[in-house]
């Protein structure tokens, strides 16, 4: 396979604005169609398809709407977007005025997480540039009408955030607590008004496809799972960073492209997604197979998948917003149960029942957090139940 | 608080509301910026903005206990924060979280008694592929050994001398 290695290619062939510049002349259902007939999905990790959120928020009657980059980039092992902002943040800019132009909002909003502070002067003096060269502000490139400015907010460190209705809270002077979904954002989002919530990566590959068309992006990836594909890799590997792959290359192949071979275990997705063991490294990094936002976290032999666990449990213990029971208190007896299992004192009966309070929340709890915080421990109970299971105290220490 | 920081405080947060807007979505940036330059939010700077929002102030208090920068306790003058998330924890961050106990005297939560620096624990802080990674307010630093963790201090030491720390002491 032609992977590239180490870097990003995409953007580097592609001119900054070139994008921009075809999105204005078109009118706002081909732009939308263009990114519809290329198969775009949500690269934060849901795969939602950004054609059809675009035009739902288009469609939309009520004004004003809004355009939001989810910059809130928390996933542990995820760090695509700190680059993508970093090197290629133009794009991102680009995505999100033609994003504005497609669904006819006026205003963008960068979530920025409070993390990235560091990032803020850079992307202001940016926003100022291209402000200065008519790429924003009113009648970009001379277009009539088509006004649009983008303004950065910060995150101040809460995980939930990312997570696109907590995010509009936050937005609103609110706790990041998610909301119930329906209405969605692209119907009642910031302010109650219609809101795009695109993630960072998304908004750069909008750019990237109205530049060089729908096909080119289609003729990428798999049937399902259009495109090329952000993976931070980061763990047992020689050499950690960003990749920039197609969609659908298997986790044994990215393994060989990073340096990771000889892996125990893959957690594909973050501490909100799965973990692989290596008799699945066949499987396919893709929307219909393993489904990910690109955080690849590689462990080799050595590690002790229990405290992987018990670090994940960890994070959702201090990161659940409380809201909803099954994540808040669900979460707690998790990591008391990896506990129980790190003294060996869990009966095979209790580690059962865990597992039916993890399959609870995957299916009670309120929002993508609380309904995905028990997939880690519980693939790592499915997959490496000799390893956690009748330890001895001494291996705990 | 002498009446003249009261004062002072007071007259901030009316210019920020002004700048930002006096509405509930203007909130985070206001309180964003009382953290920055004050190091915290205290009770009378969540009334003030409560006042000038036009909302309660129990509506500041839950926001500001929400978010983890947000915070009613003072901050040192240099917040650390060690990435203790997977990638982190398997490059090393159990070494590095003991050499900054030992370098400042204080565990995680605290802040030295000069307070100059408080040590906190952050969730992934997006620098996985170089990890060890630490915050300094709001600089980050990356593959951090136990040796280095020295000369970072050492750094933040330098930039903010005693002196400017009696004087401010001395003030209260």
């Amino acid at each position: 396979m032609n992977a590239p290695h180490k870097g990003i290619t995409l953007f580097n062939d592609i001119e900054v604005n070139s994008g921009l510049k075809a999105a204005i002349g078109l009118s706002r259902s081909d732009i939308i169609g263009v990114i519809r007939d290329s198969g775009l999905k949500g690269r934060g990790g849901a795969g939602f398809p950004t054609g059809t959120k675009w035009n739902l928020a288009a469609a939309a009657t009520k004004h004003p709407k809004y355009v939001v980059c989810n910059a809130d980039e928390g996933e542990p092992g995820t760090f695509k977007d700190r680059v993508l902002l970093t090197d290629f943040a133009d794009y991102v800019f680009e995505g999100m005025t033609i994003a504005g132009l497609a669904t006819g909002a006026a205003t963008g909003i960068v979530y920025l997480r409070g993390e990235y502070r560091y990032l803020l002067a850079g992307l202001e003096a940016m926003l100022a540039e291209r402000r200065s060269s008519n790429l924003l502000g009113k009648a970009i490139l001379g277009k009539e009408g088509f006004d649009f400015d983008i303004e950065i907010r910060l995150g101040s460190g809460a995980y939930v955030c990312g997570e696109e209705t907590a995010l509009i809270e936050s937005l609103e002077g609110q706790r990041g607590e998610p909301r119930n979904r329906p209405p969605f954002p692209v119907d009642t989002g910031y302010m109650g008004c219609p809101t795009v919530v695109n993630n960072v990566e998304t908004l750069a590959l909008a750019t990237c496809i109205l530049a060089k068309g729908a096909d080119w992006f289609k003729a990428i990836g798999t049937e399902k799972s259009s495109g090329i594909k952000l993976f931070s890799v980061s763990g047992d590997v020689e050499r950690p960073g960003v990749y920039e792959l197609p969609l659908g290359i298997s986790i044994g192949e990215l393994l060989t492209v990073v340096g990771g071979e000889g892996a125990k275990a893959v957690q594909v997705g973050g501490a909100s997604g799965r973990c692989v063991p290596a008799e699945q490294f066949a499987r396919a990094l893709a929307f219909e197979d393993v489904s990910t936002g690109g955080s690849i976290i590689v462990f080799g032999a050595g590690r002790d998948m229990l405290m992987v666990a018990k670090n994940f449990l960890e994070f959702f213990v201090d990161e659940s917003c409380g809201q909803c029971t099954p994540c808040r208190v669900g979460n707690r007896k998790l990591l008391e149960g990896v506990e129980m299992l790190e003294r060996g004192q869990c009966s095979v009966a209790y580690l059962r029942e865990l597992a039916a309070l993890g399959e609870t929340m995957q299916l009670a709890g309120k929002c993508g957090l609380g309904q995905s915080s028990a997939n880690a421990f519980l693939s790592i109970i499915e997959h490496f139940k000799d390893e956690i299971l009748g330890r001895d105290v001494v291996a705990a220490q | 608080m002498l009446a003249t920081e009261q004062r002072e405080l007071g007259d901030d947060i009316v210019s920020l509301a002004d700048r930002h807007g006096r509405n509930r979505s203007a909130l985070m940036p206001i309180l964003q910026e009382i953290q920055r330059k004050y190091r915290h939010i205290s009770d009378y700077a969540m009334q003030e903005v409560a006042r000038l929002l036009d909302i309660h102030p129990v509506e500041v208090y839950s926001v500001v206990t929400f978010y983890a920068f947000l915070k009613e306790k003072e901050l040192g003058r240099f917040v650390i924060r060690l990435c203790q998330t997977i990638s982190c924890d398997m490059d090393g961050k159990d070494k590095v979280a003991r050499q900054l106990r030992n370098e400042l005297g204080v565990d995680f939560g605290q802040t030295t008694p000069d307070g100059r620096f408080t040590l906190e624990w952050a969730n992934c802080l997006g620098m996985c592929d170089q990890g060890p990674a630490m915050l300094v307010n709001d600089q980050v630093f990356t593959r951090v050994s136990p040796e280095k963790v020295h000369d970072i201090l050492e750094g933040c030491r330098r930039v903010f001398s005693p002196h400017t720390a009696m004087m401010k002491e001395g003030g209260h």
